[in-house]
């Protein structure tokens, strides 16, 4: 029964991994791949990837844009999430109904929402321009030719295409509350703000702590979004880790630099990871224990 | 409105009737709401439900424009002048029928990504689950570790792979690159499904003389159905919505998928939205109706075991 462990380890997981830590330290770009028929060229080149990255300014911008991305996105995620999900937890006629129509843009395969809200942005016959047109705006921004106009427009598809899995979970959360501590609160007298911070609020504790670290992490590595709506441009104004690694590789065709951009996206994940889970264990036993 | 108009099945009655209350007063089942606090909460819900389907709305709306109406109406028209279906026979019949062999090939690779990947999936997860052997902790961190794998550290090294096995353009490495993805994470889902299972039941059918194997698939299969099927259609979707991979590793239209091959419609200066948007309905409408009856398995199973880990 070990067989199939070590199949999937080495193969799906280790072996690809290590080759690309090992391409990260070469000169490897397309004339020095190689292929099935012809043998690699590439040499060793000590760590001359990852300094060259670490000290463009490529790397700063790319960064910062990556961690506003990431941010905005998760905080109105989980915000909009919770604020649904709290409505729709609600006895409220048509319940269903709406919950349905709300996770539609999960539903929705992302590829599409994102050619979808490509046209939408479209400049000057997009719906959005003509809508702003007919309200008064008389000149409408071109969402994706302006840099700053474009970060706003990939951020609000992202939002609205991550909303419906944080409100679907949320409500799992909530409805998995035990009602008795609800009672409960209620016979003591709390109010109904009190019982959502003191009573919802750490219940939904577990569910929000594993959602949210999801989040940030699919958010961070959100590859179709940017790379369908703008291709991390005007002007690489969009571009964020995971899309500025593919340009290296496959735009540049530096391979081995952009094997270190991916290692080095791996690092600060680990790093980010790690720290999340012990901080949430450690609060956990603050309040827990 | 009396709040007990909806069926509710008792359980789920009980936490939605204790909810979070706005008014303050405690929800019993006949007690009325103020009307402007419904008025507010359909509002809301109603104007929160527009903005979730309008993007789907207009693409079906524009779908039945013709080219002219799409890109060069200077007004807003939210109905087509003139409903038409030519787009969707273009989208179907053009380049002779390219759009149906990506299809096609959307569809093999996500079922050949996910029949293995599964497969592979669950005999590993069983293993974690039930076995411990040297290495268990650092293999277990590693599959977490590769659930947060951007696409960004693979990509060079499989695209490397492939091309020294001249899997090129080839459904084969396709469904290769996409296992390196969906099985960790699969592998952590089951885990935590399978680590539910009570062990006596296995213990029982060893007695009754089944393999280790036998056990597997008589018995923990069986009652795994459920998480089997979240990781079924995650793998499924994984791959259908497959951008980057995709783009690198297929280089002739005829092998193209969907993502890829829809990209070719909207090239920067020729963008031919009318075919998009047909294309757009004709993918999107069957992965609606699945999803939104898969989703409640998805929900619990993508919870569950990242609560167990």
């Amino acid at each position: 029964m070990l067989a199939p462990v070590a199949v999937v380890m080495g193969l799906l997981v280790f072996y690809p991994l290590v080759r690309g830590i090992m391409l990260s330290f070469t000169d490897a770009d397309r004339f020095t791949i190689g292929n099935k028929y012809i043998p690699s060229a590439y040499h060793y080149i000590g760590i001359k990837n990852y300094k060259d990255i670490l000290s463009s300014s490529d790397f700063r911008r790319v960064a910062e844009f990556s961690l506003i991305w990431t941010f905005v996105n998760v905080f109105f995620h989980f915000t909009l999430g919770l604020i649904l999900a709290v409505t729709l937890n609600r006895q409220i006629r048509f319940r269903g109904v709406y919950r349905m129509l709300l996770m539609v843009p999960w539903a929705v395969p992302s590829f599409i929402s994102a050619f979808a809200w490509r046209f939408i942005y479209n400049n000057p016959y997009g719906f959005l321009d003509q809508l702003l047109l007919k309200l008064g705006w008389q000149d409408p921004p071109a969402f994706l030719g302006d840099p700053t106009w474009a970060k706003f427009a990939v951020i609000m598809t992202n939002v609205w295409l991550g909303v419906p899995f944080m409100m679907v979970a949320l409500l799992g959360g909530l409805q998995a509350i035990d009602n008795d501590l609800l009672d409960a609160a209620s016979v003591d007298g709390a109010t109904t703000w009190r019982r959502f911070w003191d009573v919802t609020m750490p219940g939904l504790r577990p569910v929000a702590a594993t959602v949210i670290l999801l989040g940030l992490i699919w958010t961070f590595n959100m590859f179709n979004v940017i790379f369908l709506i703008t291709g991390g441009g005007p002007a690489n104004a969009t571009q964020i880790f995971p899309t500025f690694a593919y340009r290296a590789a496959f735009t540049d065709y530096l391979y081995g630099q952009a094997a270190a951009w991916g290692v080095i996206i791996l690092s600060m994940l680990l790093v980010f990871g790690t720290s999340y889970r012990w901080l949430i264990a450690r609060s956990g036993e603050e309040t827990w224990s | 409105m009396t709040s007990h108009d909806e069926a509710v099945p008792g359980q789920i009655s009980g936490a939605l009737v204790r909810g979070v209350g706005l008014t303050g007063a405690r929800r019993r089942p006949g007690r009325t709401r103020k009307w402007w606090v419904s008025l507010l909460l359909h509002g809301f819900l109603i104007g929160a439900a527009v903005i979730a389907v309008f993007p789907v709305f207009w693409i079906l709306i524009s779908s039945f424009k013709d080219q002219q109406e799409i890109i060069s109406s200077p007004v807003l028209n939210v109905w087509p002048d003139d409903w038409q279906i030519s787009n969707y026979t273009h989208v179907l019949t053009d380049d002779n029928h390219i759009f149906v062999t990506w299809l096609w090939n959307s569809l093999v690779v996500a079922f050949l990504t996910t029949v293995i990947g599964v497969f592979l999936a669950a005999t590993a997860a069983y293993s974690f689950s039930r076995y411990r052997f040297p290495g268990y902790r650092p293999a277990l961190t590693a599959f977490l570790i590769t659930q947060m794998f951007p696409a960004a550290i693979l990509l060079v090294p499989v695209y490397n792979i492939i091309l020294h096995l001249g899997l090129l353009n080839q459904k084969a490495g396709l469904v290769l690159a996409y296992c390196t993805t969906a099985v960790p994470f699969c592998v952590w889902m089951l885990k935590g499904y399978f680590d539910t299972i009570p062990i006596s039941l296995e213990e029982a059918g060893q007695i009754d003389g089944l393999t280790p194997f036998g056990t597997f698939w008589r018995i923990v299969v069986p009652l795994s159905l459920p998480g089997l099927a979240v990781t079924f259609f995650y793998s499924f979707i994984t791959a259908w919505n497959e951008v980057a991979f995709a783009n690198i590793l297929l280089v002739s239209d005829k092998s193209y998928t969907l993502p890829v091959g829809l990209q070719t419609y909207v090239f920067q200066f020729a963008a031919d939205w009318e075919k998009m948007t047909a294309a757009a309905v004709i993918v999107t409408l069957p992965a609606v109706l699945v999803f939104l009856v898969a989703q409640r398995y998805l929900v619990s199973g993508l919870t569950r075991g990242g609560v167990k880990g």
